[in-house]
């Protein structure tokens, strides 16, 4: 749209700021430097009237582009959104007078800060433009769903009763997955009210395991459509645009579009003949849980029956954790969290079904967590399962019985126990494809041990679930241990896949009644993933974004950075091997614009020259005045709130710093920083959120990129004759409101020692 | 007087912790008309008063500021603040909501500037740091509250100090005429997610809670790790003022008990090992930790902390529920029990004692407006019969926050489907 830009500023002189600082002269500076057509004051312009002062001015079409001088771009923010507008604010609370102490002796640098922030913002304003479609945005109100089990079916009923269609591919001839076999599953619920706490009261009991019902919801649905036998073979795309190839065995393939996808295909059962101690593969009637299902399903209501002789089970024996919460070679680190209640369910089974029979549960530490779970425990107890703290290390094939050997915890000493079937309750091995950063771990990875079990992990990579065609990948990526888990505490199905959502075991180990919320959690997610990207908004963090990157062809010298570098995949090469940007696949963090070393990618509201230009915009002092300059590049998302928060509670700032908040430090083009040497900065501070293995960064490698990236400028800064110590990156976290501030001024002293920067003039 | 625009296709929000600021957001971000209430006087909850978060020892505010962003921005959600839903009638689809909203005596118009704060002298328990602390009678919660606005304490009304507050104020701020009121409005569904509080330790008779004042709760000590907290982040004990360097963690004190709490508040043993990390930090090699505990429930992909923890030399586990916990003349508490791996009596002394107390419901059964289906320990089950009523968070079940914040999500869908079946949309 080439309509006139009208460029309207409002200073407010309300929280202090007209006493300590000098408006008219800010509100010059603002027409005369900043090109602002006029800048209007107002003693509290977050006020009713001081906000319909604006809405005026926009609705007489006096104002297309705002710059609001007033508190942190954090606070007000109700008040204070015009979304049919540009527009940019001067942190001049926070950012200036809060942060600065009073006293004449500072007058004059404190005025110069607000000065310089009031250019600031009118410069960024003025490259700023409000985002506009893409054209790309479709709505498509059809999901699809990958797996076979008790998540993957949850997923699509819960999306076909909130109006979605569904495409269920199912790897299997029937659907089920690894419950398919369940005779009877762990009670969803505690004891209901009123029942008390007497040891005799009524307990919840082993119940129906409810899947064949859900299989016959599925069918009767005409908003699922499942495909039996089927694989996806090909997917490409984006959020509301994605399409997917799904071959049938047979050869047959169907095309089909959706707005999102979830992925929920569970987990397979560990294999369990990489327990050799425990004489698995060795007697018959050494069992994994899975399979005492089926032998729980033969007996029909009857004894549960040994395999070997087809006996009745006389004393049966539960080995909790086996292969599971050990570093042993082969075996599974983490503990699978529905193996407790399992067993305890399982033995269950035993006690009402074979008369006399014994039921055992050795285990270290028996998980039953919650209402229902704790319940459960003790409906097994009622049930006169014992439960005895102990390891066990072997199991002994004695004739026709089996010897369990451990070591009862209890009465520390090594003994055993002879039963007739031992029940290995093994754990959940997540169905995930392959991770596509399993080449970058090793790449990555810190010592030689790591590095060789990463290639491990490289070299026996499952086959591709989602086939995704994408530049970096074809699968979800793996968190830890093979699981596609968000690694965000806060945001559980956060995906580094737009509109890709992980659900179920596959995403961490669970239960099935945890796998059946999670189903609905994803869903949720899908359904709001393909509703925003048909309105061109974002995903998180910078929910509701519009913007989206753009790239000058002519420009792009193919160097790949950007498309290597997106942390989530979102750019994809065309034919001629340019990049290509997708809309509803990007985060907007901006890291494709602080990789491009041509500086062609930008984003309407937010470009090299938004910030480029505030970064020029400062008033720059002489050599000779003694008056430094430090610019502090701060990510909006930890270190920004920081120096928000420092300001709240009394800290100090170097009158010399000048801060602008960037999206993520992974956003920062170099160029910028180039700009602040040659304009004659003295020192610049980066500072970004948490990067290592548990990282903070809300664009999970946004952080990391830029040091790595500034860990090369060293070279540049030694040609220009330049000192290292004045381009330092920190890692900043939310709480860190004294050292935030604190990080500034130690760049102010270490520019006091080294002197100034000899590109002044 | 407040007015709330609603139709029978808002979904009404009942809590503003983890659990409804999530259910709220992801229903409002995913196009719906959503109202959320909260008591409190800001958003947030409890995890606001958590120092960190485990496993990885991130800070709860982090999140909290991308969400608190994510409310700011968006049009569809109306947040009220101390407000509460005193009545809920009406079936699926067709609510009306009553909620009572106490009066703040602070209006729109502030802007958190903090001079009704430096107008006032009188000290009152401040109840984010659960009463360790003191705040002003004019006080923002904690530094992060969103709103950002301040309050006034009503035991300030009608005292000079409230006038002094008032005269303070540049923005015409300060109302001390508000009153408490009541609205009602129409709604299609109700997210109720009023989270948990803790279990009242003096009930716990032989573990001294209410005798000993070294004898403390989890929430307390998490407290006393913030640096925001009322020791500025100093582990010290609070009869003395003693360094806490030798502390203790009982777990399931008062939980799994017939005589307590029933059920297990499955986050108290990851919660411990936590705190467990704040010890070591602070006191390095001088650090001397015993976990009291009778299972370690360190579920799934957390048994990887778990390990780490267990790998700090001066943190040992004790599998034992102990007896009694008396005071010796120093006021150090000492835990008596039975190690039972090879049965050995102790009498441990500690600087410090923490109580891994569990979760009971916020809401008591008997309060609720609604017919809502319950278990024993009152946490609420989902059912066919509880309508359009889905319960997100601890309001379900103790939860950590990540599944708190799971369930929550997968309510806001629950939601959703019904008031697509009210606006015809149906599924």
């Amino acid at each position: 749209m080439a309509a006139d830009k009208k460029f309207a500023g409002y200073l407010c002189t309300g929280c202090g700021i007209g006493e300590r600082l000098d408006a008219r002269q800010l509100s010059q500076i603002a027409t005369r430097e900043g090109k602002m057509a006029a800048c209007k004051e107002h003693p509290m312009l977050c006020s009713a009237e001081g906000v319909q002062l604006i809405r005026d001015d926009i609705a007489a079409g006096n104002a297309t582009h705002i710059m609001i001088a007033a508190c942190s771009r954090r606070a007000k923010v109700e008040a204070f959104s015009f979304p049919e507008v540009a527009m940019s604010r001067a942190n001049l609370r926070e950012g200036v007078i809060w942060l600065r102490p009073e006293g004449d002796e500072h007058q004059e640098t404190t005025q110069e800060m607000a000065d310089d922030y009031v250019r600031m913002a009118c410069a960024e304003v003025r490259f700023m433009t409000q985002p506009t479609g893409s054209g790309e945005q479709t709505l498509n109100r059809s999901l699809l769903v990958v797996g076979n089990g008790v998540t993957a079916m949850t997923s699509a009923l819960e999306a076909a009763k909130a109006g979605y269609g569904v495409h269920l591919v199912c790897d299997e001839g029937e659907l089920g997955g690894v419950y398919k076999d369940l005779y009877k599953r762990v009670p969803f619920r505690a004891a209901p009210v009123g029942v008390s706490n007497a040891r005799t009261a009524p307990l919840p009991q082993p119940e129906e395991p409810g899947v064949a019902e859900m299989i016959a919801a599925i069918q009767a649905n005409p908003r699922i459509q499942v495909h039996l036998n089927a694989k996806v073979t090909k997917t490409s795309g984006a959020p509301g645009r994605f399409s997917a190839d799904i071959s049938v065995e047979s050869g047959s393939t169907v095309t089909e579009n959706f707005g999102a996808i979830v992925q929920a295909t569970d987990y397979k059962p560990y294999d369990a003949n990489l327990l050799p101690e425990f004489a698995y593969g060795k007697s018959p009637d050494v069992v994994t849980n899975f399979e005492l299902e089926r032998l729980a399903k033969a007996a029909n209501g009857g004894p549960l029956k040994r395999p070997s002789d087809g006996k009745e089970v006389k004393a049966v024996a539960f080995i909790q954790c086996a292969g599971q919460r050990s570093d042993k070679e082969g075996h599974l680190p983490y503990c699978s969290g529905f193996c407790c209640t399992e067993s305890i369910k399982q033995a269950m089974y035993f006690k009402a079904q074979n008369p006399g029979c014994d039921a055992t549960v050795l285990f270290d530490d028996l998980r039953t967590p919650g209402a229902a779970g704790e319940d459960f425990y003790r409906a097994g107890q009622q049930a006169q399962v014992t439960f005895s703290k102990g390891k066990a290390s072997a199991v002994d094939i004695n004739g026709g019985k089996l010897t369990v050997k451990f070591k009862d915890l209890i009465l520390d000493e090594d003994t055993a126990m002879e039963c007739d079937l031992v029940v290995l309750a093994t754990g959940q091995v997540p169905n995930s494809g392959p991770d596509p950063y399993a080449q970058l771990a090793v790449d990555e990875a810190p010592t030689e041990e790591e590095k060789a079990a990463a290639r491990k992990a490289l070299e026996v990579a499952p086959p591709s679930i989602l086939n995704l065609d994408y530049r970096q990948g074809t699968d979800l990526p793996h968190l830890k241990h093979g699981f596609v888990d968000s690694h965000f505490i806060c945001f559980p199905y956060e995906t580094r896949r737009t509109g890709i959502y992980a659900a179920g075991p596959v995403r961490r180990p669970m239960d099935m009644k945890q796998a059946i919320d999670d189903a609905a959690g994803a869903t949720l997610k899908a359904i709001q993933a393909a509703e925003n990207a048909a309105r061109g908004a974002a995903a998180h963090p910078r929910v509701g974004d519009l913007s989206y990157p753009t790239f000058r062809k002519e420009g792009c010298t193919q160097c790949k950075r950007c498309t290597v570098e997106c942390p989530f995949g979102a750019i994809n090469e065309d034919e001629q091997r340019y990049p290509q940007f997708n809309e509803s696949r990007c985060r907007r963090c901006g890291t494709c614009m602080g990789a491009c070393p041509v500086r062609v990618i930008s984003f309407e509201n937010y470009s090299i020259d938004s910030v480029g230009q505030q970064i020029k915009a400062v008033d720059m002092p002489d050599e000779f005045s003694e008056k430094p300059r430090i610019l502090a590049l701060a990510c909006e998302n930890d270190a920004y709130p920081a120096l928000d928060m420092a300001a709240q509670s009394g800290g100090q700032i170097s009158p010399f710093a000048r801060v602008i908040p960037v999206r993520c430090l992974g956003s920062v083009s170099l160029s910028w920083i180039t700009d602040a040497l040659n304009s004659g900065y003295d020192g610049i501070v980066l500072m970004g959120c948490r990067r290592d293995d548990d990282y903070q960064c809300h664009f999970v490698r946004g952080s990391k990129m830029a040091a790595e990236r500034l860990s090369k400028v060293g070279d540049t800064l030694q040609q220009l004759n330049l000192e290292q110590e004045r381009i330092q990156v920190y890692e900043v976290a939310i709480t860190d409101v004294q050292r935030a501030p604190q990080l500034i001024n130690d760049m102010a002293a270490t520019v006091e020692k080294i002197g100034m920067s000899p590109f002044k003039f | 007087m407040t007015e709330v625009v609603a139709t029978n296709e808002t979904i009404l929000v009942v809590g503003g912790g983890i659990s409804g600021m999530t259910a709220a957001l992801e229903a409002a971000e995913t196009g719906k008309q959503v109202v959320l209430v909260e008591k409190r006087p800001y958003l947030g909850g409890r995890v606001s008063q958590l120092y960190k978060y485990f496993p990885k020892l991130c800070f709860p505010t982090c999140g909290l500021e991308i969400n608190q962003r994510r409310a700011k921005m968006n049009p569809n959600l109306r947040v009220l603040t101390m407000a509460e839903v005193t009545g809920l009638k009406g079936e699926k689809g067709n609510y009306t909501a009553t909620v009572k909203i106490s009066p703040r005596y602070v209006n729109g118009n502030c802007t958190a500037c903090g001079e009704c704060e430096k107008a006032v002298s009188s000290e009152f328990d401040d109840e984010y740091n659960y009463g360790l602390g003191k705040r002003k009678g004019a006080y923002l919660p904690y530094r992060m509250a969103h709103p950002a606005q301040y309050v006034l304490d009503p035991r300030l009304i009608g005292t000079p100090e409230a006038d002094q507050a008032k005269a303070a104020c540049k923005y015409n701020a300060i109302d001390l005429d508000m009153r408490e009121e009541s609205v009602d409005f129409p709604c299609g569904a109700v997210i109720w997610a009023t989270g948990w509080q803790p279990y009242d330790a003096a009930k716990i008779q032989p573990y001294g809670y209410d005798r000993f004042p070294n004898v403390i709760t989890s929430v307390e000590f998490e407290r006393l790790a913030d640096p925001q907290g009322p020791t500025g982040g100093k582990l010290v004990r609070p009869s003395d003022g003693k360094e806490a360097k030798k502390v203790a963690f009982i777990q399931c004190a008062g939980s799994r008990d017939r005589n307590h709490l029933l059920h297990c508040s499955r986050i108290c043993c990851m919660a411990s090992l936590k705190q467990c990390t704040y010890v070591a930090d602070a006191w390095g090699k001088d650090a001397d930790v015993s976990v009291y505990y009778i299972d370690l429930r360190a579920i799934d992909r957390f048994e990887d902390f778990y390990a780490k923890v267990r790998g700090i030399e001066q943190v040992k586990f004790i599998k034992s529920k102990p007896a009694s916990i008396v005071a010796d003349k120093e006021g150090n508490p000492v835990v008596h029990g039975v190690d039972t791996e090879g049965y050995n009596r102790y009498a441990d002394s500690f600087d410090l004692v923490v109580l891994a107390i569990g979760m009971e419901p916020s809401v008591d059964q008997a309060s609720f407006p609604v017919d809502i289906v319950l278990n024993r320990e009152g946490f609420i089950e989902a059912d066919e019969a509880n309508g359009g009523v889905f319960a997100a968070g601890c309001a379900s079940d103790a939860l950590d926050v990540n599944r708190a914040v799971q369930h929550a999500t997968g309510a806001a869908l629950r939601a959703i489907q019904v008031v697509h079946g009210a606006a015809g949309v149906e599924g």
